[in-house]
């Protein structure tokens, strides 16, 4: 299938609404579950941010197909084959410490990607990102003094985030195998590099798991599927707590 | 085209001055030219067009503030009133005035010091004094808040805790 630039660019600005919203949810669950105050108040305010975002992008996906879908209707309206977003984000929580190292291998990246997409030619796309970009720096900041604080720990905080870190390590691969939109994005407007945002990428996490004393998985398989909309067992059951209000009471509104 | 019989052509200064006295849903003690997210009022023919810059992307406040907006333009033009969300060149905490930030200090907020941009992303954003007995000598209690602009400080003079406004 080969896509037009416009597609392209809904395509893109859709994923980038998919990564934020499938993140937030998973974040919202920890919602009076937090380990203490503070990181519940930090988990709340990260997931709102991306909240915030994917309503964003999902606007402006919205305008850019002209068909009249809102970002209530992406959110909502939309059955996981449609979702795009990375298999990493919708992991499950698991303890504190996958949700820590989940976060970092992505935020990491995602500060990279929006800081290569505040360069690009599309106007819209750099200025969502303009905003989200120092956001996500702010989170990126409390998260790895998190990771650092885990692995530099206990013995016990020491296995277990390098447990969490080596079991996600699959799924890093994925944010950088872009497919022809990403190419298009690139070739067309400027937009981010792949290939040079792994390299920044790896320079930054070796640098916070060295921080961490922490050890850097070999990369091996890697897992992926999230830009053709084939996920892990786990998004299915995010999706339907997500969007059971509505399913339930369709065009429910308040 | 011929003369158009309406109602007196609004004052643009009359509309920033209304502007004054809308209060910021999270924060009251900052109207909403304090804070910074006003960026530009035009006149037009069939009404007042109005450029809004929302602060955090997910500030639940952002619909409230439109609509605020919406009802003081119209109760000062008795015209249309139509806001745009502005995203460039994106609010940073740069944008509150120098009345705003003395505002804040009044009300127990210490306000974001210096300006935002590799300090806060480099952890040395920190405030400048306590807000209630301006010692310098304060202590991090958590990186947010009750709001997604606020950190939790705790002054180690006087002991009291205090809210921050992050430097972002």
């Amino acid at each position: 299938m080969t896509v037009d630039l416009k597609t392209a660019r809904q395509c893109y600005a859709q994923r980038l609404g998919d990564n934020a919203l499938v993140l937030s949810q998973r974040l919202i669950e920890l919602v009076a579950d937090g380990p203490e105050l503070e990181e519940e108040l930090a988990n709340a305010n990260i997931a709102l941010d991306y909240i915030g975002q994917a309503r964003m992008f999902y606007s402006y996906a919205g305008e850019l197909e002209g068909r009249g879908r809102t970002e209530d209707d992406f959110a909502f309206l939309r059955d996981s084959p449609e979702f795009q977003n990375l298999l990493l984000l919708e992991q499950p929580n698991g303890h504190f410490g996958d949700t820590i190292a989940r976060q970092v291998l992505f935020e990491t990246f995602y500060a990279r990607l929006l800081d290569a997409l505040v360069e690009c030619r599309d106007p819209r796309l750099a200025e969502i990102a303009a905003r989200a970009v120092k956001e996500v720096r702010y989170h990126l900041r409390h998260l790895s003094q998190w990771l650092v604080r885990l692995g530099d720990g206990t013995d016990e905080s020491h296995t277990r985030a390098q447990a969490s870190v080596d079991s996600l390590w699959r799924f890093t691969g994925e944010m950088f195998a872009g497919d022809e939109v990403d190419a298009l994005l690139r070739d067309e407007l400027d937009g981010p590099d792949l290939e040079a945002i792994h390299a920044h990428w790896r320079t930054d996490i070796a640098a916070v798991l060295d921080e961490a004393t922490l050890s850097m998985p070999e990369d091996g398989w890697m897992d992926g599927g999230g830009r053709r909309g084939v996920h892990t067992e786990h998004l299915g059951y995010l999706i339907a707590e997500m969007q059971h209000l509505q399913r339930t009471y369709p065009g429910a509104d308040w | 085209m011929g003369k158009r019989q309406s109602a007196p052509t609004p004052d643009l200064a009359a509309i920033w001055a209304c502007l004054e006295d809308v209060a910021d849903p999270e924060i009251p003690i900052l109207s909403l030219i304090d804070l910074g997210i006003i960026r530009d009022v035009r006149l037009a023919d069939n009404g007042v067009d109005v450029d809004v810059a929302p602060t955090y992307s997910g500030c639940p406040a952002t619909e409230v503030i439109e609509q605020l907006v919406v009802d003081a333009v119209r109760a000062n033009t008795g015209r249309e009133v139509r806001v745009h969300r502005v995203l460039s060149s994106p609010w940073t905490t740069d944008w509150i005035s120098d009345a705003g930030r003395r505002k804040l200090t009044d009300y127990g907020i210490a306000p974001p010091s210096g300006s935002a941009g590799k300090r806060s992303l480099l952890g040395e954003d920190r405030p400048a004094a306590c807000p209630r007995c301006a010692s310098t000598e304060t202590t991090r209690v958590s990186e947010f808040g009750s709001t997604p602009c606020k950190a939790s400080y705790k002054c180690d003079a006087c002991l009291e805790p205090f809210e921050y406004f992050k430097c972002l």
